[in-house]
């Protein structure tokens, strides 16, 4: 899933210091399952700026919403009606959601209340560690399942780097190195020759913005 | 003359059988040629050639390629050293082009550390390539004369092509193979991570000579003569990949005061001395971290000296 923070409270009050009418809009999917952004995280938000606001003496109005998602044009439409009673929209969402949210509404300003952090899993109860940069090419099958892009912080393909240190990558105790880890395991699976060969250099798919269309709906994208 | 790969005095050493003895330079933080020139005077005739670093420690300096031409100015045959951390394959490309159109004929391909070491912390590591496709990458732009993409150049730049290797990194067993995907990647030649638990490298060099590795590129043994016991210890904790055995410590501290860097360099020379005649080894890369004036009384005392004029 996409893993999110919410932004310091501090940088999220000074962006919206001048408006006095705002929506806080959460969403239900993903940064919701991460606790950055879901519904309980709006709660929270929308009291402690409407709090703040009120011990400045600079009142706000400020109300909150959360959609399903608002990645998908089929749940922002709830917004329609509402958004225009408002000065500025803030937004709990991802990047993805915030971005979408701007474009059906291009003549609000919209704030992002979160920063969006990883493609990432699960370690246990709000503890989330980054596993995927969506490179569009993926090697996982040739590296025993670990990431040389994302786990890796060279990127090598064909590693492990000199800096490798006791299982360890160079840059902290704490970071297991992924070369490493994919050494062991092929070795494990018996398959250490399969990265004798040297990898080429890759081909980045990823230097530009990404359209997918999924075989048997080109019409779709098409028609739009 | 002919089946020389690009004519440098390195490689020229080399081929014709000579213990070759290789020095490093660091550029300055600045923009002062002097101090290149001035540290460059105490390896001149010391050394076969001078590793020029860049941008080493992730901190910012002189590049690479520009302290290289002041070296040739000099008189003094230059290696330059790349790491695939601040440049793509495009800029890379065009400085491998233009240090070779200046004259420099040997190269060192790197993965460079993190930036997260420099003093920019928080720059973008670019590693669009790694070492080893950077290794690929100027070996099909001399052998095969075109760009990594596959078009023709014009003007191959014939590089002696040098990588990094360290012998004592994890997971252990798999350094030679990784020595091996470098040769097979088309290196020429290899200077190791300075070596201080001379077991394990003895170890390293007799599964690289069973491998048949030794006969297909040259290896420089990394010697790096310790200053103080501060370094040493320092080295042992906190610098990733080295090894630093107790011993050495203690024969540091052993010395007494005033007496460790001597005691340093007598080790440097000591193990420049079995260097000579290890099965494997074809020459030292002596790196005297600032500290290039002890060269010339380094290279005299490991009995380097004259450096052959080939
Ligand atoms: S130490 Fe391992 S994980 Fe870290 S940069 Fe090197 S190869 Fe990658």
């Amino acid at each position: 899933m996409i893993v999110a923070e919410r932004k310091p409270f501090d940088e999220i009050k000074e962006m919206i210091k001048e408006r006095k009418k705002v929506l806080n809009i959460g969403c239900g999917t993903c940064v919701a399952v991460c606790l950055a952004g879901g519904e309980k995280e709006v709660d929270v938000l929308t009291t402690e700026i409407e709090m703040a606001r009120k011990m400045d003496e600079n009142p706000i109005e400020i109300d909150k919403i959360t959609i399903e998602r608002q990645c998908d044009r089929e749940y922002l439409e709830a917004l329609d009606d509402m958004v225009k009673d408002y000065e500025a929209l803030l937004s709990m969402a991802c990047g993805a959601g915030i971005q979408f949210l701007a474009e059906r509404y291009p003549e609000i300003p919209v704030y992002p209340a979160v920063n969006t952090t990883f493609i990432g899993i699960n370690q246990n109860v709000g503890w989330y560690e980054e596993r995927c940069r969506s490179c569009s090419s993926c090697v996982l099958g040739m590296t025993a399942g670990v990431c040389p892009v994302t786990m890796c912080a060279k990127g090598v393909f064909n590693g492990p780097c000199g800096g490798t240190n006791k299982g360890k990558c160079e840059i902290s105790a704490d970071q297991p190195c992924a070369w490493y880890q994919i050494y062991e395991r092929l070795e494990k699976q018996g398959r250490l020759d399969e990265i004798l060969e040297v990898v080429p250099a890759q081909d980045w798919e990823n230097q530009k913005p990404r359209t997918v269309v999924q075989p048997g709906y080109e019409k779709v994208k098409e028609e739009s | 003359m002919d089946d020389l790969k690009s004519g440098s005095n390195l490689e020229k050493v080399l081929k014709a059988g000579h213990f070759a003895f290789t020095g490093e330079l660091g550029p300055p933080r600045g923009a002062d040629a002097e101090e290149v020139r001035e540290k460059a005077q105490y390896l001149k005739g010391n050394v076969d050639s001078v590793n020029i670093t860049d941008n080493q420690t992730s901190v910012v300096r002189m590049a690479s390629w520009a302290a290289c031409l002041i070296l040739i100015q000099e008189g003094i045959e230059p290696n330059f050293q790349m790491v695939c951390r601040d440049r793509n394959r495009l800029a890379m490309q065009a400085d491998i082009l233009g240090a070779y159109a200046h004259g420099v004929r040997n190269m060192l391909c790197l993965s460079g550390d993190h930036p997260m070491f420099g003093d920019h912390p928080t720059a973008m590591g670019v590693f669009d390539i790694d070492s080893m496709q950077l290794i690929q990458m100027v070996k099909k732009m001399r052998d095969e004369g075109k760009f990594l993409a596959g078009e023709e150049l014009h003007g191959a730049p014939k590089m002696f092509i040098g990588a990094a290797s360290n012998p004592f990194a994890d997971p252990y067993e798999w350094r030679v193979h990784r020595l091996a995907k470098k040769i097979a990647s088309g290196v020429d030649f290899i200077q190791t991570q300075c070596i201080y638990n001379m077991e394990r490298f003895r170890e390293f060099i007799s599964k690289a000579n069973d491998m048949g590795l030794t006969e297909k590129c040259y290896i420089l043994a990394g010697v790096t003569p310790m200053k103080s016991v501060g370094m040493a210890k320092y080295m042992k904790a906190k610098v990733p990949g080295m090894d630093v055995p107790d011993e050495l410590i203690k024969r540091l501290q052993g010395a007494g005061k005033g007496k460790v860097a001597e005691e340093g360099i007598k080790i440097a020379c000591e193990q420049v001395e079995e260097f000579k005649e290890m099965k494997g080894v074809a020459g030292v890369h002596m790196m005297a971290i600032e500290w290039e004036h002890k060269v010339p009384e380094i290279a005299e005392r490991a009995k380097v000296l004259p450096r052959p004029e080939v």
